[in-house]
């Protein structure tokens, strides 16, 4: 069914944090590695050796400069995967019930026995959170590890979405956001996590934690440091000036 | 997004000939014998031709039957339905009509319902993406549904009704180009995909990916785009304004129809071009394009 289910009260996803990610891409690697050999398909590469290498992969990471009004600019590391969202245009658009919501979870997941590879969901989501493998015909997208995180099999900590285990920074936290205390939902809370593009009204369940502000004034250290010289400078400065 | 020419075949082709479809519903013309059969293939071989053009388009085609299952949400699975009710519809019609001389009025008046709603359905298909937000306009399903009534007349030698429909037509197209400039991706910026604009504004630095990928062929399509204002006259001059004028201004017969079907079918896939490579999706902007 791809009708969407009323709502979810549970409503598991990732927070992100975007002071916090350092850009290491190591949240994209573990993901590409954990989900080409468990859920659905693997995850295709096309020449990757050759001089076009391309492939699918469920979660990317671009990097901004966002740039004041005044000062240095800042870089923003920006990892960006499905969003879980509670209004899904991807699971609506689907013809064939391949894109479903769970009710359980409202994770969003394609059961790749029904996908007929039309691209639409893709089209209808705003993020480029899905990417149609190039030769298994069939959407990816990302599972939140749903063979991770209820598995009994792995340990404990083990537990949570790949991307999550992985992150050396601890820029990523899985959890329940439908839960107004779990600890996902107050981190949120605190740091004012925020959707994107929220006029799109997708409602997406996984937030985004804002850069904090800066502790000193950026342009502070665009300053010359050595205006005039003084100790050992100061006499060679003179030194010189003599020759 | 990328003008994948299996699309443009599709919805130029379906759209005639569903078109088709629905003036021999409505008997017009009033055919029968074997010259309704030879309307009739025509009618079908573009709505199934075009069809299939659209089948082509699927990653994996084992799956493409289920596409009828979810017509409660999906605009998709609404059209794969409809398509194949108006075909079948209509099929009982024609059978009647070529074989056994037998005009079954209420049948073919429901097989052109089908089939318009059919058209409607496709055009719902785009409308529905506000993620594109140059196809998320009221204007796109009237183009869909004029372009199947105009051809659609064309090919019925319709000839006032074609006229009109065309002219109505190409002031709608021009009416939806000038409004889909102006709206650009709708209010939505690299600021808000990404929850930055708080500190400033913002510019790519590092791509994800120093290669291709699905997305990008997929919804960053920049060619084409260049050529936009040339596009735009031969769509309006070859689709709409010189079939309009052959069909009032002269005569019509086999040659002045002729001439005007091919310069509509030109002018048609010029703007179906256009339709896709013009389209620009929001999702874009994480690629700071």
């Amino acid at each position: 069914m791809t009708s969407l289910p009323q709502s979810t009260e549970t409503k598991l996803g990732l927070v992100i944090d975007l002071d916090t990610c350092v850009g290491c891409h190591a949240c994209v690697v573990s993901c590409k590695e954990w989900n080409t050999s468990n859920y659905g398909t693997a995850l295709s590469d096309v020449d990757a050796y050759g001089a076009e290498p391309q492939g699918t992969f469920l979660n990317r990471v671009n990097s901004f400069e966002a740039m004041p009004e005044s000062g240095c600019s800042q870089t923003v590391h920006f990892p960006k995967s499905c969003l879980h969202c509670e209004d899904a245009p991807c699971v609506t658009v689907c013809p064939t019930g391949a894109s479903y919501k769970r009710e359980e979870d409202g994770i969003v997941l394609v059961n790749e026995a029904d996908c007929m590879g039309c691209g639409l969901c893709a089209w209808s989501c705003p993020y480029g959170a899905r990417e149609l493998d190039q030769i298994f015909g069939v959407m990816k997208k990302c599972t939140l590890c749903v063979d991770r995180i209820y598995n009994e099999n792995i340990p404990e900590e083990d537990r949570v979405p790949s991307c999550v285990r992985t992150c050396p920074a601890g820029a990523r936290h899985f959890g329940d956001l439908g839960d107004p205390d779990s600890d996902v939902s107050r981190l949120v809370a605190a740091r004012g996590g925020m959707d994107l593009m929220p006029e799109m009204g997708t409602k997406p369940v996984n937030k985004y934690l804002p850069p904090r502000l800066k502790d000193a004034p950026s342009d502070a250290t665009l300053e010359a440091t050595h205006k005039t010289p003084e100790g050992l400078f100061a006499w060679l400065d003179k030194a010189l000036e003599k020759l | 997004m990328h003008p994948a020419p299996s699309v443009i075949l599709f919805t130029t082709l379906s759209g005639l000939g569903f078109g088709l479809l629905a003036f021999l519903g409505l008997g017009l013309p009033p055919v029968t014998g074997w010259v309704a059969f030879v309307f009739f293939c025509l009618a079908y071989v573009l709505a199934v031709g075009g069809l299939l053009a659209s089948v082509t388009h699927l990653a994996n085609k084992k799956n493409a039957i289920k596409a009828f299952r979810e017509w409660r949400s999906s605009w998709l699975s609404r059209e794969g339905v409809f398509a194949v009710a108006s075909l079948l519809v209509m099929a009982v019609f024609a059978i009647a009509l070529v074989f056994f001389d037998i005009r079954l009025r209420t049948v073919g008046a429901l097989g052109a319902l089908l089939s318009l709603t059919t058209v409607f359905t496709t055009s719902m298909i785009y409308t529905q993406l506000k993620t594109v937000p140059r196809w998320n306009m009221w204007t796109t399903p009237p183009i869909f549904l004029l372009h199947a009534i105009g051809g659609g007349a064309l090919l019925a030698g319709q000839p006032r009704l074609a006229a009109v429909s065309l002219i109505l037509l190409g002031f709608l197209m021009v009416w939806a180009w000038i409004t889909g400039d102006e709206k650009g991706l709708g209010g939505t910026t690299m600021e808000t995909a990404t929850g930055l604009g708080r500190i400033g504004k913002l510019r790519l630095l590092e791509p994800p990916h120093s290669g291709q990928n699905y997305l990008l062929k997929e919804m960053a399509y920049d060619v084409g785009r260049k050529h936009a204002q040339k596009l735009r006259v031969l769509s309006l001059v070859f689709g709409y304004a010189l079939p309009a004028a052959l069909m009032l201004l002269f005569t019509v017969h086999h040659t002045t129809a002729l001439i005007a079907i091919l310069s509509h079918l030109f002018g048609v896939a010029a703007g179906r071009w256009l339709f896709f490579a013009e389209a620009a999706h929001v999702q874009r902007l994480y690629y700071g394009k």
